[in-house]
């Protein structure tokens, strides 16, 4: 096995920000707001980065796909120990309507180029909530899939997963080559130490374009309004169960 | 929104009038900076500003749950200080051969400023480490002294300036601690007051006279292990601010320390703590500045929230007129902060512009904590709100690592010889 471990990083809106919508009802503002690697991701590229420190594993490769701004992304999960990073460029136009299922062809193909042994991804992104990049990825590369990790264990040619489901805990045995995601519980990422940024600086930061992985970036979805959710109104409080089914009928609930 | 103003002008491009304020990081595509470029002062390294980054999130997640217990208890927490050491926080200019980040003075003032507007008292230690213990030994140490402290500087010994005595205050050199020589050791008698970090130091930088006849010229700085015989570290002072951070009396019978423990040369002593006090006061220009800035981060969106008369209070022009005075000498006292520190790097003189930083942001510090627990109404004046610590933190500002009139003295010397023709 290669022993490499490919961690896909998103560069999201800081998760302590209020989030605004535009105007124009096209999306969020996003300029001159903070942003920050996602959270779930952060908990990626520390599992990665354990695994390595436990000599499980030999490399840790950070991935994120985006216009310039996602190198910060990037050096982040390299100032966590990461060892390299790979720029997946996309322009800030396609950016907007880049989704899962690109995510997912562009990690699929990566992976087979560097001959990724693990893949480890963030549950879901705090923006958009899909929770697909890592279940696509596992279908596009005909691999298996621990999604909702709380608890991983690497052993020769297999990984122990415990995921967090509806019902409580499951446990699962999958071979390697696999895709895992994590999810809240699985580890505490580390901050990044002041000496560990200094190193980041001298990892290289590889630059590919979506075409050279033979990727098609055309979206079959396309957004047609962002509203806010709706205020929250003023509840009623009522002295009876009478009153509270007649409310109920009378707000054409029941 | 652009805004052309008279004729006469070209419009500004829409980038240049976006507002960079520092609390976050504009989402600008990246532009190619023009030949000569004339950056803001507040224009950072990608290191500087992931440096930042990390800074602010770990003393959000680790040292903010602690504050107010530290500060009742008056007591620093030696988990806190641990953290400090792994964050690498504690030798942000050492060498990474010693076990340091090796990353420049300009990165330890962002430091500095950032655990401040956490606590204040978190942030002198870490300036006191840096500014004052880990300068002096990387300037002035022979590699047998680097070798000796510099790696346990940066991953787990706290170090303590020892300078001020009960009858030399201001009036440094008038200190009384005598260093007599025997052979190949001296003998240290006296007392030192106001030491910081004494009672989690494990190493102090003591400032003694070796010849009291040569009056200043005898100053020689010594390097003491803490459990040294004959050192004894006394009670902490009960203090109104900063109460984690500790502040002791040092007494010295009979304390021996060989002579390769001198740090620099004899009788330098003096040169080396006015040099030191230079720089260090631009580590507590930071400090002052994080108190003013996170006491006001804390404030204002009080006042958003707070309504009374049917509107947010932020929305009375009074209120809004001392806001942005007050946001507006933060500001200034950010760009004489950043501004004196980039001199120094340069290597340009930047002492008259170090005092006034110094000088400034304390007051500016002052001026903020104050209007803010006026902003805050009652719940200000209570301790269930962060607000009154910063308060009884900033007032030290204008006192230590020289008095506001010290600094305006010096200032002033300056001047002077500017105008000297």
């Amino acid at each position: 096995m290669s022993g490499r471990v490919l961690v896909g990083v998103k560069r999201v809106i800081d998760y302590a920000v209020k989030i605004r919508v535009k105007p124009d009802h096209s999306g969020v503002v996003t300029e001159g707001v903070k942003h920050s690697m996602n959270p779930f991701c952060e908990i990626a590229v520390e599992e990665a980065v354990k695994m390595k420190e436990k000599k499980l594993i030999k490399e840790v490769v950070a991935v994120s796909c985006g216009p310039q701004q996602v190198q910060e992304t990037i050096r982040t999960a390299l100032a966590m120990g990461a060892d390299r990073g790979i720029h997946v460029e996309v322009s800030a136009k396609e950016y907007e309507s880049l989704g899962p299922l690109q995510v997912s062809k562009i990690l699929a193909a990566l992976a087979k180029k560097e001959e990724a042994q693990l893949i480890i991804l963030g549950k879901q992104a705090i923006d958009g909530d899909c929770n697909q990049t890592g279940q696509m990825t596992a279908a596009l590369l005909d691999w298996p899939q621990g999604t909702f990790a709380s608890e991983v264990t690497l052993e020769a040619g297999h990984v122990k997963v415990v995921r967090e489901i509806d019902g409580g805990l499951e446990t699962i045995k999958i071979n390697t080559p696999a895709v895992l995601t994590a999810d809240l519980r699985l580890n505490t990422p580390r901050y990044a130490t002041l000496p560990n940024i200094m190193k980041a600086k001298k990892k290289k930061i590889a630059n590919v374009k979506p075409a050279d992985l033979g990727v098609e970036l055309a979206s079959k979805l396309q957004v047609l309004r962002v509203d806010e959710p709706p205020q929250r109104e003023a509840g009623v409080k009522v002295e009876s169960v009478d009153d509270l089914v007649g409310k109920l009928k009378e707000a054409g609930r029941i | 929104m652009l805004t052309c103003w008279a004729s006469r002008h070209p419009c500004v491009p829409w980038a240049a009038l976006r507002s960079r304020s520092t609390a976050s990081l504009p989402d600008v595509p990246s532009q190619q900076p023009p030949a000569v470029s004339f950056a803001p002062l507040q224009t950072f390294s990608e290191e500087e500003g992931m440096m930042r980054e990390a800074v602010q999130k770990y003393a959000r997640d680790c040292i903010a749950p602690y504050v107010s217990k530290m500060d009742e208890e008056s007591a620093m927490d030696p988990a806190v200080i641990k953290s400090l050491f792994d964050q690498g926080l504690m030798g942000i200019e050492i060498d990474p051969e010693y076990g340091g980040t090796g990353s420049t003075f300009f990165s330890s003032i962002l430091v500095i400023e950032e655990l401040a507007k956490v606590d204040a008292s978190v942030a002198v230690l870490c300036d006191i480490q840096n500014t004052l213990i880990n300068t002096l030994l990387s300037n002035l140490g022979t590699p047998q002294q680097k070798e000796q402290y510099l790696s346990r500087l940066s991953t787990d010994t706290v170090g303590s300036f020892c300078l001020s005595e009960a009858e030399a205050g201001s009036d440094a050199f008038a200190l009384k601690t005598r260093a007599e020589k025997h052979k190949d050791y001296y003998v240290i008698n006296g007392s030192k007051m106001w030491i910081s970090n004494a009672e989690h130091a494990g190493v102090f930088l003591v400032m003694a006279n070796v010849d009291p006849a040569a009056g200043y010229r005898g100053i020689t700085c010594f390097m003491v292990d803490r459990d040294t015989e004959g050192m004894a570290i006394g009670k902490k002072e009960n203090k109104l601010g900063l109460r984690a951070s500790s502040t002791c009396p040092l007494n010295f019978d009979n304390v021996k320390v060989p002579e390769k423990n001198i740090l620099g040369q004899v009788g330098h002593g003096y040169k080396y703590a006015i040099g030191m006090l230079n720089e260090g006061r631009i580590g507590i220009a930071a400090q002052m500045l994080g108190v003013a800035q996170g006491c006001f981060d804390h404030t204002i969106p009080y006042t958003q929230q707070r309504i009374q008369f049917g509107q947010r209070i932020f929305d009375f022009q009074g209120l809004q007129h001392q806001i942005s005075h007050v946001a507006t000498q933060i500001e200034a006292a950010r760009l004489l902060t950043y501004n004196a520190a980039r001199l120094k790097e340069a290597g340009r003189p930047f002492i008259k512009e170090a005092c006034m930083a110094k000088y400034f942001t304390s007051e500016v510090a002052t001026l903020t904590t104050s209007k803010c627990i006026e902003w805050m109404g009652g719940v200000g004046f209570t301790k269930d709100y962060p607000i009154e610590k910063y308060y009884r933190d900033c007032k030290i500002g204008t006192i230590y690592e020289g008095t506001t009139n010290i600094q305006l003295s010096t200032m002033a010397k300056y001047i002077d010889k500017e105008y000297d023709h």
